[in-house]
């Protein structure tokens, strides 16, 4: 792997590459000296443009955790903020040595401008793109649902997942159909058609505008999102009619939660909208995961980072090149 | 005899005899059987086999398996200046389009300051006057700033120097449907046509590529086609009822050719341009996120391509309008949503045109001269000066092109100023050999003739 | 010592056969408990990928010849592949499973395993590991073969066979476990034997 600019990019077995990684990884962070010095020397700077304190301090950690030098340069406050282009701010990257950029964008496509115009040669790690994608959460929602559903190992074969929310504005969901379905699971969206993209008909997953019939379906996992509330105003573009009328018809409440087979899981990548999107009973309850994932975003983001670095930049992972290169040692 | 090599040093002699007469040898007029065509005095002065030289300073060129069109009329481009000479000026974006063959060019409104007043048309028009690659015609704005509320001085346009017929406010829409009849009507008094540049605004706001699959995909804003078919429909409807003639621009997709062929049936008096890059390219381009595909109206899919293709190759689409809009590097080299919107499209207008439309069997040389040529001078109202007949007496205003040359397209060494073309590394077919603006060679061999004016 | 076997212009030669394996690994667990008077404090951690069946193997020999040996509960993995200081220069490894004896290392004598010893790098890369996880009383080495070669002040306790080598030719081991069969090969540089 040279860059991570989107779950599409990851084929079914450099996932679950990814997730074996990602479990021996969260192995070490149980120890006492949960430090590694695997890439020491390496630099990271993580490049964002939109404010994200929980995603910044995620990548901040995991590249820490393996001995990683790591530059924060957020937008805000920055030379970004007086206008300074994309361009000359990888330029700048450039000139300090990053051999990674984890960026947030909030432009789609931002990263694989980055990544591919030549301005800069390390490797790019999406953070969030505007509302294309955001690779590293669905690894650790992957991460999350193998660990609890599938006993930690192998794929997500013969899993469904159910996604609610606000798909067509949503980086996740799209993230999250691509790499679920890769890695074998049935993914089904369940929105206001508001909130479909035009062409949803062409992704790899079920459809659904019906939260209870949905449900009924008996998923092993329900993935609520994020609904942003100026989505209802009409500068906001008009979405849905109100919170109330939402939460009515797509939230996640005690109920819906009652309708849930028992072995389900409830995820939400953060931040929560409390009673909007979810009731604070299902975020509580005792089969949410939602602190878990944060937590395991650590291990997976460590994972992400070994992979693009730690080999010479252009070779592929194979157990082969092991064998080989230990015949060396 | 002279050649064209002695032509070039003796254009920057100043004791050098101005070229008068040129004989062209085997030429295809319009594609058709060889013969012999002189220019001289500013004309076509005969037309027919083995004509002869009228002596000594005429220049003789071998166009044996050339195609001679008439000069190509570009309804559509954008010269940037006055304002952002940083992209174009109108001596770097003139020496483009004759080295596209073209003799003439609609330069639009959406300069900085804007031409909605009769000063800065006239000014336009004499800048292209003086640079002398091709005659400049200005657009004027339809509304005062582009503001889409207040009707521009279209009547003082109309009477300048300038001798504005066509108004647009392109790069923007006319969505306010009062203002698009009160337009519609007030031009009739001068014989002028609103060219419409059909993108209703609510249904596109932050849009930046064609809504559908690939957007999807690729989370960037949708712009949907009916965004664009809404605005063509109520256009055509109100130009039919107020008796008015309409021109629509840059029709790209599937549902506008449908009802521009709906409304031409029922007699309305429309007219519709297509793009070279429509006929050519789709929103697949756009997965890379390279702004140089970025374009308004927005690349759309395979259907819509060879809708607009049918559409020219039946009539429906009256023009091939380059919309040659060239800008600055960092407009471009930035990510997708930051970037602006178009491409180049002068030098390389022809070479599409003739790769999707004339190779693939669906227009002959003669379809060529109409759509780049004739049509567009008709609309515009200059056609007693360009788009005339390969025929004695007309003005020598011409292009001869090679059919069988293939070059890669490389914007560096393009005379546009600026570099965002799409077709950047393809190979096209067709070269411009010569142009010629009332029988004064501003092409040959490829290349400009520098200096001297007509 | 087993006689070795060249074939003549042959691509390689096998050095050790499945006998000569185990009469090794037998020899070796004897001289692990003589050498620590016992296995009540050991513990054998394998590197993966073939350190480990042959630290499983040794355990059960262990067990074997000692009274109230328990192999499972003495033996271990340990991946060193995070504390490597050559990662940069070879195409990305995958990261194999760290799993130490419940009793943990502290205080107690730990037997790395691996089947070969060359540069001794991997077995820098175990001893870093074995810090971030505990203090043992001593770490020892037992490899199955010992190559030479070493760029580090690094010897092995307990050695199956020394086998001086060019430093072009490879040395194979195969394991029934991961590999099918038994052997010790030796390829020549390109791939012809001796």
């Amino acid at each position: 792997m040279r860059h991570l600019l989107s779950a599409k990019d990851l084929s079914h077995d450099e996932a679950v590459l990814v997730l074996d990684t990602a479990a021996q990884m969260a192995a070490t962070q149980s120890r006492e000296i949960k430090k590694l010095p695997t890439l020491r020397g390496r630099t990271v700077i993580n490049l964002f443009f939109e404010d994200s304190t929980r995603t910044r301090i995620s990548f901040e950690t995991a590249a820490k955790r393996l001995s990683a030098d790591v530059i924060n340069f957020t937008a805000k406050g920055s030379s970004v903020s007086k206008g300074e282009s994309l361009k000359d701010t990888a330029l700048t990257l450039r000139a300090m040595g990053a051999d990674a950029v984890v960026v947030r964008h909030q432009a789609s496509g931002a990263p694989h401008r980055l990544a591919h115009a030549g301005w800069i040669d390390s490797a790019v790690v999406n953070a969030g793109d505007g509302t294309h994608q955001h690779p590293t959460q669905a690894l650790l929602d992957a991460f999350t649902l193998r660990r609890h559903l599938r006993d930690g190992r192998g794929d997500l074969a013969g899993l469904h997942v159910t996604i609610v929310g606000d798909v067509l504005h949503s980086r996740v969901a799209r993230s999250n159909v691509d790499l679920l379905t890769t890695l074998g699971a049935r993914v089904t969206l369940v929105a206001p058609p508001t909130l479909l993209p035009v062409g949803v008909e062409a992704w790899p997953c079920g459809v659904s505008f019906h939260m209870d019939d949905a449900l009924a379906q008996g998923p092993d996992a329900v993935m609520m999102l994020r609904v942003q509330r100026e989505r209802m105003s009409s500068q906001g573009g008009g979405f849905f009619p109100s919170g109330v009328e939402y939460s009515r018809l797509y939230g996640l409440d005690a109920r819906r939660l009652a309708a849930l087979p028992d072995h389900a899981i409830v995820m939400h990548p953060g931040p929560m909208n409390r009673g909007l999107e979810i009731s604070a009973d299902a975020a509580d309850c005792d089969r949410s995961v939602i602190v878990e994932q944060v937590s395991n975003g650590v291990a997976v983001r460590m994972a992400v980072l070994y992979l693009l670095l730690a080999g010479s930049p252009d070779a592929l992972a194979t157990s082969q090149a092991d064998d080989e290169a230990r015949a060396l040692a | 005899m002279r050649s064209p090599h002695d032509i070039a040093r003796s254009a920057h002699d100043p004791a050098g005899a101005p070229i008068t007469a040129y004989l062209l040898t085997n030429a295809s007029p319009l594609g058709g059987a060889p013969t012999d065509v002189l220019l001289a005095d500013g004309r076509i002065a005969a037309v027919g086999p083995a004509l002869r030289a009228p002596d000594d300073d005429a220049v003789v060129l071998d166009a044996a398996g050339l195609v001679l069109l008439p000069g190509l009329v570009d309804l559509h481009t954008h010269l940037r200046e006055p304002g952002r000479e940083d992209a174009e000026t109108v001596e770097t974006g003139t020496r483009a389009a004759a080295l596209g063959g073209y003799t003439a060019v609609h330069a639009m409104a959406n300069t900085t300051p804007v031409a909605d007043t009769a000063g800065v048309v006239e000014q336009v028009w004499r800048l292209g006057r003086d640079a002398g690659w091709v005659d400049v015609y200005p657009v004027g704005a339809v509304t005062v700033g582009l503001g889409g509320e207040r009707l521009a001085e279209l009547g003082a346009m109309a009477a300048s120097a300038a001798r504005v017929r066509v108004f647009s406010d392109d790069g923007h829409c006319v969505d306010d449907p009062v203002v698009m009849r009160r337009a519609l009507e007030y031009v009739k008094a001068f014989d002028g046509v609103v060219a419409q540049h059909a993108q209703e605004p609510r249904l596109t706001e932050g849009a930046q590529m064609h809504e559908g699959v690939v957007s999807a995909e690729i989370g960037l804003a949708g712009w949907p086609a009916v965004a664009e078919e809404a605005i063509v429909a109520r256009d055509v409807l109100l130009a039919g009822h107020v008796g008015s003639r309409l021109h629509v621009l840059h029709v790209s997709t599937a549902g506008s050719v449908e009802i521009v062929r709906w409304a031409k049936a029922r007699g309305i008096d429309v007219t519709a341009e297509v793009t070279p890059h429509h006929l050519l390219l789709t929103d697949e381009l756009a997965r890379g996120y390279d702004p140089v595909f970025k374009v308004n109206p927005p690349l759309r899919t395979a259907a819509d391509v060879e809708a607009l293709r049918a559409g020219l190759a039946d009539g429906t689409i009256d023009t091939v309008g380059t919309d040659h809009a060239p800008h600055a590097r960092e407009d471009k080299d930035c990510e997708w949503a930051a970037a602006l919107s178009g491409m180049t499209g002068l030098e390389t207008a022809l070479s599409v045109v003739q790769a999707t439309m004339v190779d693939t069997g669906r227009l002959t040389w003669a379809d060529v001269a109409r759509v780049m040529s004739t049509a567009p001078a008709q609309v515009g109202r200059v056609a007693d000066r360009q788009g005339r007949p390969i025929a004695v007496g007309e003005p020598a205003n011409l292009v001869l092109v090679d059919p069988s040359a293939r070059r890669v397209v490389d914007p560096q060494r393009q005379a546009t100023q600026s570099v965002n073309s799409p077709y950047r590394g393809m190979e096209l077919p067709g070269a411009v050999v010569a142009t010629f603006l009332r029988g004064r060679a501003t092409v040959l061999e490829g290349r400009l003739v520098e200096g001297g004016h007509a | 010592m087993s006689p070795d076997m060249r074939a003549p212009g042959g691509t390689e030669a096998e050095v050790l056969g499945p006998a000569d394996i185990g009469r090794a690994l037998t020899r070796i667990a004897h001289e692990i408990l003589e050498r620590n008077k016992g296995a009540d404090d050991v513990v054998l951690l394998g590197i993966p990928t073939r350190g480990l069946p042959l630290a499983r193997r040794l355990a059960a020999n262990l067990a074997a010849v000692e009274h109230g040996v328990d192999a499972d509960a003495i033996t271990g993995s340990l991946d060193v592949t995070m504390y490597r200081d050559d990662l940069a220069h070879q195409p990305t490894r995958t990261i194999a499973a760290t799993d130490v004896p419940p009793q943990g290392l502290d205080g107690r004598v730990v037997v790395l395993v691996d089947d070969v010893l060359f540069s001794g790098r991997t077995i820098r890369a175990a001893l870093d590991a074995i810090s971030d996880l505990g203090r043992p009383r001593a770490v020892q080495l037992a490899v199955l073969v010992d190559r030479g070669h070493r760029e580090l002040p690094i010897r092995a306790d307990y050695v199956g066979k020394n086998l001086p080598t060019a430093s072009t030719e490879r040395v194979r081991v195969l394991l029934a476990e991961t590999d099918g069969r038994d052997g010790v090969l030796i390829e020549g540089p390109t791939g012809a034997g001796r």
